[in-house]
Order: C-alpha cells, then structure tokens, then sequence
C-alpha cells in the first residue's frame, strides 16, 4: 500500500509552504495491516449527501432539539445556561489568536490581560494567587486538590483522607480519589447544611482538606462556615471551595473571607463562558500566599516593566498545555470587565431574586431554605422524570431531576440571572399546569415535541449508533 | 411494597445474596437491589479462577440510574459465572435469585458466613 504525503519544507525565507505538486509528493511505504480479514473491509459506507441535504439535516436535528435560545431553561449553572453572546465576539478577534509558543516579549498585552485576570478573579474570590491553567472546573478540582497534597508533603505531613458532604457534586469525590484520597462522605445534618458536630466527629489527623460547595447544592448557605473552618484548621486540614455556586456570592461574600484556603472558579458556571460539552474550557484556580509557591508551571508575574512567565518555587507541575485555554479566559475577562464590581454584585442579586421569584410562584412543595441562587423543589407524589418530560409539552425546559437525592423526587431548579421576569412566569405556569396532571398524562408526556418519549432501557441495553438508524426511520 | 428475601440465603448489608450448596458459593444482587437500580442495561463479571477476598469489588452492574459496584460476600476462587448476563442483563431484574445470579465461588473459608446477615437481619435492613 502507498500513501501520498504533501511535504513541508523550507522556502528560503523562514517561511513554510505545502508544497502539492505531484512532483513534490513524497511517497510514504505502509505495511499491510496486520488485522484479521474478518476485522477489515475493502470498502467503506459513508453517507454522500449533498449540500443543502447536509444543511436540513443539521437544522432539523437543531429544531427536533430544545435549547437555551428557544426558551426558558431552569438547569441552571450545573449543566446548562444562557450566556451573553458579547464575550464570542471579543474571543474571535484576531489578537486573540496568539500562537503559545511566541517569546514573552512578543506577548505582552497576552501576558497583562492573565496578570490582570489573575488579580481580578483573586479578588472576587478573596484569594492571594489564581492560576489560569486548569482547562476545565474538575480539573481545577483536582489541581487544587494536588495543591493541598503538595503543602502536606512539603510539610511531611502526609494524610490520606478528604472530607465531602453527601449532597456535593460527584466530580468532589472523583477528584479525591483520583489525588489518592480515601473519600469520608458526611451526611447533611436536617436543615440540610453541615452538621459542625458531624464534622467534629469526621475531622481527625488524617483529613487533608474538606471540600465544600457554599451555598450547598440545595442553593443553602452554610451559615456555621466560621465553625466549620476552625474545626477543618484546627485538625491541620485545608479547606476546599467547590466554585459551582460562586455565582450566588458575587460581590458579597468571599470564599477566602470564609477561611478557604483553595478555590477552583467554574468560569462557565460564573463569567459566561460556554459549556464545554467535551472543552475547550478553563476551571481557574485560587490559593492563600501560604500555597502560592505549588502552583501550576508556568505563572504569570510581573517583571521590570512587563510580564513573564516563571515556575512557582515548589509547583505542582503541568496540569495542561501552556497556560490554559486563552479564548475561554478571554471571554472570563471580557465579562468580568465588562460587568465591573457593581455588575456581577448585580448578577447575584437577581440570580437570588430570580430562584425565589419562581419558588413563591409554583405549587410544588421546597422543603429546604432560605435558599439563595437555586432551589430543589420535591414533585412528589408525582415522578420527578415524569413530570420534567410534561414540561416539555408545556413549552418550556424542565429543571435538573432527581437530584440531589436527599430531596423526594427532586425538581432542581435554577433560573439563573440571565431570565427576565415573563420568561419566569412562563416557567411557574408550566410547573403549575404540570402540577395539577394526572398520572397518566405525565407517564404519556411528552406528546408536542419532535421526539416523543425515549425507551432509555433500550436505548442502552441497543443502542443504534451509525447514521443509518436515524435513516430508516425516515 | 415488600420484597421477596428467601430464606435459604444469606445477605451482605450492601445488597448481594449468597447460597451455598457443597462447598460452593453462588452469589447475585437481592430483590431490593435490583428495585432500586431499576433496568440493568449491562453486567461486568470476573473471569473464572480470579481469587476473591470477602469485601472485594467483583463486578459491576449498569442500571438507567447508576453504575454500582458488587461485592464479595465471603472469599474464594471463581468457578463459574453467569454469562447469560451479558446478552440478557436484564434478567438481574426479573429473576435476582434465579436466572439472575452472578458469580460462583468456591468457598475458602466456611467460617466467613457467619459473619452474613441472616434473612431476618436483612429484612430490618430495608425495611
């Protein structure tokens, strides 16, 4: 078998060109592959349609689908929100597209807008450094776990334990496993917050951090934080801010006022930046002066009259390529600067206006509250999922279900700042239709989308993964 | 709703079922379990001859709702496992005494069973 390969090459002038001409073409040997027959084909089926063929079939699959541009969508920070699109403009500009491996000197303006979002997003969260580096929230999670095992070790105090609250958000266990942690789970006390005598109990010389979500994911403050850190430093331990709710607190209240000693920022949760569906994103990180020196490799600091990069004293290393995912970032700064301090104060006011507005609005019962940015209402005794599935007829998204479970058939719900008042009484008036349903409709629903109801026990256990299952059903 | 805990068995507190019969162990996750994973889509079982420790994780079980690990109720080395599982793991949910078990082991230690939950202690259990 033979391969044609367009070589690159040398013009003279330090530039490089494709070269295609026939001539040019090098050709490349390749062994035959060594699979067995029954694992190779001579030929293979790709579907040939044209281009305006190709074109309907994106947009019918964008109009079977619904999506934050079509109407309210009460998911929330956690899985999906409305961003303002103003940040996608300032990303795509072309000076905005730096190549990584350019020298410092090249890059200042680069280098000072990182200096400069480092400072913003420190000051936002009360912290003394933040690393831009992280390329996603969980993996500012585990960056900022790494952290924490860094200062133990460089203190030969190795410890084996993480301390997480039942209702934190999976990826807080995930990421103490993966640092090597042995996980305590801590079960909420009854009004749904941390029980600082549960905690006491939990908190030995082994614990190597707590981490914590404030407000929790049942949208409540921890209002003992104060008690919860003392109890945390007292064992020796570090105290972990999970940032997923940071959009509650903006311009009120800081994590590093609380007595956090280790933040990531979910950017896409916080400064409108988009989901990452698969990336790219960015999951900042934020550390006391004590922890500065086991940042990622490189840092950004401030030189004699510029910006350059240097490796923190005892860094953790490399949690990503260069320093993180610049356009992403780029959009954090743009938002951040754009809002100013009195914007993003503003932006978790009406985040907390917004989930109560729409609570004292729906007949389901919120066992759990004051709550701030988000609310986890119980449909019970209807289905959670059933109910969800009869909002969709109702013409708007349903909230989070089932989770977190220590609300019975929880309906999670939050409107995010971004809703105007009409979208939210248009949201009640689907709770509220749905509410008043008999079993029966809600098992059929839904009944007006594109799509009816999903088997997911089929869907799993046979799935039809190529193109050609959606054709033969058209 | 009650949920059928059959009294030949004994119980581990995370769910699975052991039966012994002649020295060999079959093992399967109960009623209950099955109830609250919902449809098992997919089962990952061992492979015969892998020695287990009581406590150890020996397979995996996929519901629609959640990915839940199965444990070893007593030690011993894999005879033989279910493989009408893997085409058909929703049998888990129709028969989780029967058809649907899981594992067979042969028992290393006798002793370990008195350390199981009887099918009274059990039935307090998920009361």
């Amino acid at each position: 078998m033979k391969y044609d390969q367009a070589r690159w090459t040398d013009d003279g002038d330090e530039r490089y060109e494709p070269l295609l001409s026939e001539k040019a073409n090098r050709e490349v040997e390749v062994e035959d592959s060594p699979l067995p027959d029954d694992l190779t084909r001579d030929s293979l089926e790709l579907p040939d349609p044209a281009e305006p063929e190709l074109a309907r079939h994106y947009t019918r699959l964008s109009q079977m689908n619904y999506g934050v541009e079509n109407g309210p969508f009460p998911l929330g920070s956690c899985t999906m929100k409305y961003n303002p699109s103003f940040t996608e403009d300032v990303s795509r500009r072309a000076e905005a597209a730096v190549h990584p491996d350019r020298p410092d000197s090249t890059v200042q303006g680069t280098l000072a807008l990182c200096h400069r979002l480092q400072d913003y997003l420190g000051r936002i969260g009360g912290m003394d450094a933040v690393t831009l580096q992280p390329p996603a929230g969980a993996a500012g999670e585990f960056t900022g776990i790494q952290i924490a095992k860094a200062y133990h070790q460089h203190n030969d105090d190795e410890r084996s334990e993480v301390v997480i609250p039942d209702s934190a958000h999976g990826t807080n266990f995930a990421t103490a496993a993966m640092a090597g942690y042995d996980v305590v789970e801590l079960p909420s006390g009854d009004d749904g917050r941390v029980d600082p005598e549960a905690l006491e109990a939990a908190v030995g010389e082994e614990t190597a951090a707590l981490m914590l979500t404030n407000p929790n994911t049942l949208g409540l403050f921890e209002r003992d934080i104060e008690r919860i850190a003392d109890v945390v430093h007292d064992a020796g331990g570090l105290l972990y801010y999970d940032g997923a709710n940071l959009n509650a607190l903006l311009g009120r209240a800081r994590p590093g006022d609380m007595g956090f000693d280790v933040m990531h920022y979910n950017v896409h949760k916080t400064f409108a930046t988009p989901h990452g569906g698969g990336g790219p994103g960015a999951g900042p990180v934020g550390v006391t002066d004590e922890l500065a020196q086991f940042l990622p490799d490189p840092h950004v600091q401030s030189s004699k009259g510029g910006y350059e990069y240097y490796t923190p004293d005892h860094s953790i290393g490399k949690v990503h390529g260069f320093y993180g995912n610049w356009p992403v970032l780029l959009k954090t700064f743009a938002y951040v600067t754009r809002l100013g301090d009195a914007g993003l104060a503003d932006a978790s006011a009406k985040a907390v206006l917004n989930a109560n507005y729409l609570a004292e609005q729906i007949p389901y019962e919120v066992p759990f509250g004051p709550f701030h940015h988000e609310f986890v209402a119980s449909a019970s005794p209807q289905d959670a999922a059933d109910a969800a599935k009869r909002m969709l007829d109702h013409g708007v998204h349903p909230p989070t279900t089932k989770w977190p479970e220590i609300v019975d058939e929880a309906l999670m719900t939050e409107p995010t700042e971004a809703e105007s008042k009409r979208s939210l009484d248009q949201l009640a008036a689907a709770f509220s239709a749905v509410h008043d349903e008999d079993d029966e409709t809600l098992a059929s629903a839904p009944e007006r989308t594109a799509a009816g109801r999903i088997d997911q026990v089929e869907a799993a256990r046979n799935p039809r993964l190529s193109w050609q299952a959606l054709d033969s059903e058209t | 709703m009650s949920f059928d805990v059959p009294e030949d068995l004994r119980y581990l507190e995370s769910h699975e079922w052991v039966r012994v019969d002649d020295g060999t162990a079959r093992v399967g996750i109960t009623d209950f379990a099955q109830d609250e994973l919902g449809d098992v889509v997919f089962v990952e079982l061992p492979d015969e001859g892998e020695e287990l420790t009581a406590g150890d994780e020996f397979g995996v079980v996929e519901s629609i709702k959640a990915v839940s690990d199965v444990y070893a109720p007593v030690s011993g080395t894999v005879t033989g496992v279910n493989e009408a599982l893997f085409d058909d793991p929703e049998l888990v949910n129709e028969d989780p005494f029967g058809e649907g078990w899981m594992v067979e082991l042969e028992l290393a230690d006798e002793d370990e069973l008195d350390a199981l939950l009887s099918p009274d202690a059990y039935r307090d259990q998920i009361a």
